[in-house]
């Protein structure tokens, strides 16, 4: 089957040529002894072009087609199909049979195949499919949104109790000198500007691989009823805490706060709306509902896959403003400023921008649940 | 798993087979697909990761080929000329593996074809379940979920191994690493579909995509056309009801499978075969003309008697 595919493959690109060709086969009609031989035989030049069709469109979409015959599909690809049902109930010609399975099948394909080309998808994916999808999530946004809340909350506790937690949850390697007891000055050092703007851009790309990395970890994570998703959420925020105890130790509660706002509002927002969306596939296998649970699941995901993509242009946006404005912007106020810019801008983005769902089957929100 | 499916001329899907399923499309067509073999999906999975990841250090051998010669002959005098032009090609390459990493599938899987370079090596493809449209979100989901099944796994696995190796292991991380890809790989075993977790996400499943070319009737070339006489011998052979009776469909579809692949010691075994049923003195020579012309006349009967509501499934019956 194995090499027989890779002639296939070969071939089928190779087929389309020679398609054209093989219409003309030989019809010799009423020397047909059998009667399912002359039902073959008078349809074969119709299957044949919706094969040749076929064809063309899995190279390359439409615009190998002509216009006569992407007028004719629909109804070839009836004849075909109707032809299958005749020919199971009349002919024993396995050729016939299976030739016609396969090709009705490849033709469905086709003719359901995706509508929109992955940019014209992108392009109502911005224009309002991301925020609706978005707000479809809004009961487990808010759950998410208090977990990590309350995640911040027992890390900012833990390590107030007891400083030994801090070393549990964030580790010396990746504290780099922002410790409990470190001086003010050593820690005002970590919240400076940089000299000079290079390495940065490495820093934002391998930020982002990271962090991108994060957030569909907490995504798919949440194949596992959404518990897992929120561990993550909880884990990440109170290293966070962690972290604000710290500093605001030191009496650098408010410049820890522009440093963090300023990449934070954006990326603590698509960590919160990744954790989201797998909380919603785990939510809804948990209780599907009067749907079963695959059907609820698929439904499900398709919805947090619109936001997940979504999430990974923010983890972008993000990276760029942690490697560039945050390393580069001195002065707590400015470092407020921007990132409240930026929360604005995503919450009016996904809670204010609401256009009316196009009409027909094109639904990105998934809405048809 | 697919020996079925070694023969030279496919199968059909069986409908007694476990793969075999019935898409009803929107118009209410019925369409047998088969599900694709297990085996043929870690195939298309491997032959993908082998491509991609060549496909990943060719391009960065050549993009660090490049950029050497080009920085080694301006030699060190240029400086930060240089250094940022490094930095430049860094963010390249990261944000390049970031982008084939996710794009090789997801371009893919929106085409046509709905299915990457593998599985198309393979012969199959991705589908929605239940008939409807592939949406572009349901193969984001899907292929975003390969990740936890497939890329991190196998990166823990291979740092707890690094990790075992040099002394250093917490066993307890390597099972872990073990007990979560064994999971994931094992998802597919375990529900009727074949699914992995992607597929149960996005509401999708992989299925057989035969393309099947339209092999000439037996019934209408050689002994069949000729009314059943012997290009060789010019003798007719003609049978009777009670010959033909003895064979069902089974046969039939046995028979004319071995006529296309056209083994002339199979053809003198199955020659010798039917002469001894049917009471026939086999001759030599002439089988291929004696089997052609029986096999007309079984698929007239059967056929006949289909049109009439008798259908003979095999011999037996």
């Amino acid at each position: 089957m194995n090499s027989r595919g890779v002639l296939d493959t070969i071939g089928g690109s190779l087929g389309g040529i020679f398609a054209r060709n093989a219409m003309d086969a030989p019809a010799d009609i009423e020397s047909a002894a059998l009667r399912s031989d002359r039902f073959r035989l008078e349809r074969e030049g119709d299957w044949r072009r919706l094969e040749g069709i076929i064809a063309a469109m899995e190279r390359g979409g439409l615009r190998g087609v002509d216009d006569d015959d992407l007028l004719a599909l629909p109804t070839l690809y009836r004849t075909a199909a109707s032809s299958l049902a005749v020919a199971r109930e009349t002919s024993l010609d396995m050729a016939t049979l299976q030739y016609l399975e396969s090709l009705v099948q490849r033709a469905w394909f086709q003719v359901y195949g995706p509508r929109k080309g992955l940019f014209a998808w992108m392009r109502e994916f911005l224009m309002g499919g991301w925020s609706r999808a978005v707000r479809a999530l809004w009961l487990d946004i808010c759950i998410s949104l208090f977990v990590m809340v309350a995640g911040t909350i027992v890390g900012w506790l833990l390590v107030a109790q007891d400083t030994e937690w801090f070393y549990r949850l964030v580790g010396e390697r990746m504290a780099g000198g922002r410790v409990p007891g470190a001086s003010r000055e050593s820690l005002e050092a970590t919240l400076a500007v940089e000299e000079t703007s290079s390495g940065l851009s490495t820093f934002a790309a391998s930020l982002f691989s990271n962090n991108a990395g994060v957030a569909i970890l907490a995504f798919a994570l949440g194949f596992a009823f959404g518990i897992p998703s929120l561990l993550l959420l909880v884990h990440n925020l109170a290293l966070l805490g962690a972290m604000m105890w710290v500093f605001a130790d030191a009496g650098l509660a408010y410049e820890f706060g522009g440093w963090l706002s300023i990449h934070g509002t954006t990326e603590l927002f698509a960590i919160l709306l990744a954790g989201a969306a797998g909380l919603h596939i785990g939510r809804s296998m948990a209780f599907p509902g009067k749907d079963g649970v695959l059907d609820a699941a698929a439904a499900a995901g398709r919805r947090s896959a619109v936001v997940m993509l979504g999430v990974v242009i923010m983890m972008i946006i993000a990276a760029l403003l942690e490697a560039f404005p945050r390393q580069l912007v001195d002065g707590a106020n400015n470092r407020y400023l921007i990132g409240g810019i930026f929360l604005a801008f995503w919450l009016s983005y996904f809670f204010l921008f609401r256009i009316a769902e196009p009409g027909g089957e094109v639904q990105l929100s998934g809405s048809d649940a | 798993m697919s020996s079925a499916a070694a023969t030279p001329v496919r199968t059909a899907p069986d409908p007694d087979s476990k793969r075999a399923r019935t898409m009803v499309t929107p118009e209410g067509i019925a369409i047998p697909i088969t599900i694709a073999a297990r085996s043929s999906r870690l195939g298309a999975l491997l032959l993908d990761l082998f491509i991609l990841i060549g496909g990943l250090i060719l391009i960065d051998t050549v993009i660090g080929a490049i950029s050497s010669s080009l920085f080694g002959s301006a030699g060190q005098d240029s400086g930060a000329g240089a250094l940022a032009s490094q930095e430049f090609l860094n963010i390249v390459r990261i944000i390049f593996a970031f982008f084939a990493w996710y794009g090789y599938f997801l371009v893919q899987e929106l085409g046509p074809r709905g299915a990457t370079l593998g599985k198309r090596i393979l012969g199959i493809r991705v589908a929605a379940r239940g008939g409807g449209r592939l949406t572009p979100e349901a193969v984001i989901a899907r292929n975003l979920l390969r990740d936890v099944e497939v890329f991190y796994p196998m990166i823990y696995l291979l740092v707890a191994l690094i990790l075992s190796l040099i002394g250093k292991a917490e066993s307890g991380l390597l099972w872990a690493a073990v007990a979560w890809f064994l999971l994931f790989a094992l998802f597919p075993c375990f529900n009727r579909d074949a699914m992995r977790a992607g597929d149960i996400v996005a509401g999708t499943f992989v299925v057989e995509a035969p393309r099947t070319k339209l092999a000439e009737a037996i019934s209408t070339k050689g002994a069949a056309a000729r009314d059943s006489a012997s290009e060789i011998t010019g003798a007719r052979y003609e049978f009777g009801d009670a010959e033909l009776g003895i064979y069902g469909e089974r046969e039939l579809k046995t028979l004319e499978r071995m006529l296309r692949e056209g083994n002339e010691e199979a053809l003198a075994a199955v020659h010798a075969t039917i002469c001894r049923k049917i009471g026939w003195d086999p001759g030599a020579g002439d089988e291929r003309a004696f089997l052609e012309a029986f096999y007309a006349q079984l698929r007239a009967r059967l056929e006949n008697n289909m049109r009439f509501g008798k259908r003979k499934a095999d011999k037996f019956s």
